[in-house]
């Protein structure tokens, strides 16, 4: 059995080492706010925090997290940096599907955690592993400067 | 506004949904979002049997449980992004004198309820919603409204003329006495349904032209279970699928031991073209799937490659019998009267759609009904096939809609759901089947590959005096729904943009050389004939001004000058980019003017082709009349997106064939315009009382044409295939 920890819970699952950490959140743990969009690392739509830092869920064999803590967007409103990008996003109205939104907040969330006032090219920088289909990258950028003027 | 703390996660919450407890549709129910159809399993708490339902769109309980209006909206288009949930609700609730956030909301179920009369089935596609709902929608809040009216002056004894409403009550204007919609549900629904129903005017409008924000930005920023992927009921096990990757192939056989053997396997099924390995998880099922040993029979398909679908597609330049769809009677003599001729082929490639959410069905087959939990834009036809499949009655079938993770015309297709059933039948429990990445790409419908020829006969002056438009390539319609193709052959989308049209020609003809795609199974796709046709036509013209010596937009103004709307946002687009102020050197204007889903676009596009073999796309500006606005915020995100979109399509996009495989298997493969790449979008919308018009495929309509003839205005090449970016690297 392995344990792991996610969104300050511990959980104990019999799932093979191999297995992408996504897929232990979604189809085993009922946490399907992280979502499956390319299974090989190139679209963000899995991003979580491990450690506070954002990483590909997809690609991260659970065996390897070695006791370091996870956080989903499930569990990402508690926290006050988290609840500020969140409402960012709400006020500006950045989503139309939103299926990649809660990948583009956390990779948003740990790029604000880092660099608390981010330039447009520094969000590029951080932002540009996250693919939207709908086009909403204007106002993800515009909400992310909005979220920084939040934090005090 | 403050975000609730999103539940922590128990243990028990593990326990509970490792054994599959978790049901979706028994978290709690949400007001004004969620996922509508999910939620409801019979009436409400508290909702008696027979609820005030005057329509199709509203429904409102007599009595309900505290805090809730018992006033439930039932939604007819699907919401993919587009925002139409947020758009319906804001007309009927203009009408029906409610908040918004007063309401519950419903996916309309498949029902003849809800069949639009020119869509043929009930479809949300081709930006169509808004111009169905603005009438429809409007009527049924203000029936429901005057039934509600009428009840309560029933009660008080008084002229309806006496009571105004408001906020979901009915008030009594002499005493200030008011009594809430739900309290007179049961008196209204002994009513009649009126004849006459007025509607309010634009004076006294409270929510429509009103930036609001959309419903739904709560549950998906926190990552809610709202799409058909997230999907969790009892006793579900996951799978995945792989069809033969030659499209028309079978399977030939099968060894399931390996796949048996790997941890979490349960099964594997096996249908004519396709095998599905079912196990605990997605991943298991992958694992699986990847053991498992299969052989093709690939069939014709196998030798198919791009290189032949373009050259079939160029061999119909000369076919000599060419359907003739549109022509006026003066065109060949026009043609042959001119005093010099231009001429230009362009070529377009296959399209994925690519939504963020890969392709997915949760189904559930019994004996005596089943189940289907889907997101699509065809909600009958996917039904129906499910019911044909399992050999049930229609009415044996329940499929819930669910919100789609984009849908950009790939949930116009229903094979997915067709491919599920065959599978669910096969064991008894409920099956969740998501596609990979690979198969979702691979495996997708397509728009088709198109080979555009344009002729102009020009007078002495060189103005227009005729235009020839031939389109080759395949009638999507034909396959679709048959019954659209015209007699004599023609899918009537292939005239978007070429004879839907801002543009007046003196004399014209278009004609059709139907080549059907070899090897894929063509389809709808963003902006349909409108993205398709205005590339072709608004290059063109461009190089008809150019050739003229005019300046491009002087040109166009020119060519619409009988019709004002299109001139509009054309001066709009030209004044808010600078048109005609000078720019750096290596810099470019590209303009597009269009008409189409009932709404004029300008689009000017400024690019930087100071670095060898690339564009960056420095600032695009859109004037739109869309007819009244309804959300004029959803108006501008829809027309962002839209644009790049569009725009990275235009750069990047071609879907090719090697043996009959395509070739673009996952976005490390399949480009999509990123962040870093996204010019800033400027929208400058239009006030207009007109009937409004569709939004969502607009901008995406618009990218290629004005992005093109931004390039050929900043280097002098004149990019005539798409798409865009290969062109520049092979100069």
């Amino acid at each position: 059995m392995l344990t792991v920890r996610i969104n300050d819970t511990d959980y104990q699952t019999d799932v093979t080492p191999d297995t992408p950490l996504l897929w232990v959140l979604r189809d085993v743990l009922g946490l399907t706010g992280t979502k499956f969009g390319c299974g090989i690392a190139e679209c963000g739509a899995c991003t979580v925090h491990v450690d506070g830092k954002a990483v590909r869920a997809c690609s991260l064999p659970v065996g390897l997290l070695n006791g370091r803590p996870v956080t989903t967007i499930e569990g990402i409103g508690s926290d006050p940096l988290g609840q500020a990008v969140q409402m960012a996003w709400m006020e500006i109205d950045v989503v139309q599907c939103g299926y990649c939104q809660p990948g583009q907040i956390m990779s948003a969330i740990a790029l604000l955690r880092d660099n608390p006032h981010p330039t447009d090219a520094d969000i590029d920088a951080a932002m540009s592993g996250n693919i939207c289909r709908c086009g909403t990258y204007l106002r993800i950028r515009q909400a992310i400067h909005n979220a920084a003027g939040l934090i005090t | 506004m403050r975000l609730p703390v999103t539940a922590p996660t128990s243990r028990r919450h593990f326990l509970t949904a490792a054994t599959g407890l978790v049901v979706a549709g028994l978290l709690p129910r949400h007001r004004a979002f969620g996922r509508p159809s999910e939620f409801y399993q019979g009436p409400l708490v508290g909702e008696t049997k027979s609820p005030f339902a005057p329509n199709a769109y509203i429904r409102i309980a007599p009595s309900r449980v505290a805090g809730d209006s018992g006033i439930t909206l039932i939604l007819p288009n699907v919401e993919m992004g587009q925002g139409i949930y947020t758009g319906a609700v804001t007309l009927i609730a203009e009408e029906l004198e409610v908040e918004p956030d007063q309401v519950n909301l419903e996916a309309a179920p498949p029902d003849d309820a809800y069949v639009a009369a020119d869509m043929g089935t009930q479809a949300t596609g081709g930006s169509t919603s808004t111009i169905f709902e603005w009438t429809t929608l409007r009527q049924a809040g203000a029936a429901a409204r005057l039934m509600l009216v009428q009840a309560a002056a029933g009660q008080w004894g008084c002229p309806v003329s006496d009571c105004t409403t408001r906020q979901g009550q009915v008030f009594h204007t002499p005493s200030g006495r008011s009594i809430a919609y739900a309290d007179l549900a049961a008196d209204a629904a002994k009513l009649s349904p009126p004849k006459d129903i007025p509607l309010k005017t634009a004076k006294d409008w409270t929510l429509i032209g009103r930036s609001r924000h959309r419903l739904d930005s709560r549950a998906k920023v926190e990552g809610q279970p709202l799409f058909g992927i997230d999907i969790r009921v009892p006793d579900m096990k996951h799978a995945t699928v792989a069809a033969c990757p030659v499209m028309g192939g079978t399977v030939g056989g099968i060894d399931r031991d390996a796949a048996l053997r790997t941890p979490g396997v349960h099964a594997v099924l096996m249908i004519d073209n396709a095998v599905c390995v079912v196990a605990d998880h997605y991943w298991a099922a992958k694992k699986g799937l990847d053991a498992l040993a299969v052989t093709w029979n690939e069939g014709t398909n196998a030798s198919v490659d791009t290189q032949r679908i373009y050259r079939e597609l160029h061999d119909g330049l000369s076919e000599p019998k060419p359907v003739v769809a549109k022509s006026t009677s003066d065109a060949t003599a026009a043609m042959a009267r001119a005093a010099t001729r231009y001429e230009a082929t362009y070529q377009q490639p296959l399209l994925a759609h690519s939504p963020m959410e890969p392709v997915n069905c949760a189904i559930h087959i019994r004996p005596d009904g089943a189940d289907v939990w889907v997101g699509t834009q065809v909600p009958m036809w996917a039904r129906d096939s499910v019911a044909d499949i399992a050999g049930l009655p229609k009415n044996r079938v329940q499929l819930h809609c669910q919100y789609i993770g984009g849908g950009f015309g790939r949930r116009l297709e229903y094979e997915y759901v067709t491919q599920a059933a065959q599978f669910a039948k096969q064991v008894p429990y409920p099956l969740k089947i998501v596609w990979s990445r690979e198969e979702d790409l691979t495996l997708d419908r397509f728009r088709p590959a198109y080979v555009d020829h344009v002729r102009a006969g020009l007078d002495a002056r060189g103005r227009i005096e005729s235009m020839e438009f031939r389109v080759i390539g395949p009638a999507v319609v034909a396959r679709w729904e048959p019954a659209g193709l015209s007699p004599d052959g023609f899918d009537e989308d292939l005239a978007a943009a070429i004879s839907i049209t801002p543009y007046t020609w003196p004399a014209s003809r278009l004609d059709y050389v139907r080549r059907e795609a070899p090897g894929v199974v063509t389809a709808w796709w963003r902006g349909v004939g409108g993205t398709r046709g205005l590339f072709v036509v608004e290059s063109f013209i461009d190089e008809l001004a150019l050739r003229a010596g005019a300046d491009p937009v002087a040109y166009r103004r020119e060519l619409i000058r009988e019709q004002p709307r299109a001139r509009v946002v054309l001066d709009l687009a030209a004044e808010k980019s600078g048109w005609g102020t000078p720019l750096p050197k290596g810099h470019g204007r590209g303009v597009a003017v269009q008409f189409l889903f009932g709404s004029y676009l300008g689009t000017v596009i400024e690019v930087d082709m100071t670095e060898p073999a690339q564009v960056r796309i420095v600032h695009v500006t859109v004037a739109v009349d869309c007819g009244q606005p309804v959300n004029p915020d959803q108006i501008r995100a829809q027309i962002e997106g839209g644009m790049i979109f569009g725009l990275g399509t235009a750069l990047f996009n071609e879907i090719t064939l090697s043996n009959g495989r395509v070739q673009e298997d996952n976005f490390n493969l399949w480009r999509i315009m990123r962040m870093n790449e996204a010019p800033p979008v400027d929208i400058h919308i239009v006030a207009s009382t007109e009937t409004p018009g569709g939004i969502g495929e607009t901008g995406t309509a618009a990218a290629a044409p004005a992005l093109a003839n931004a390039i050929a205005a900043a280097s002098g090449r004149r990019l005539r295939t798409l798409p865009l970016l290969p062109g520049l690297e092979s100069a």
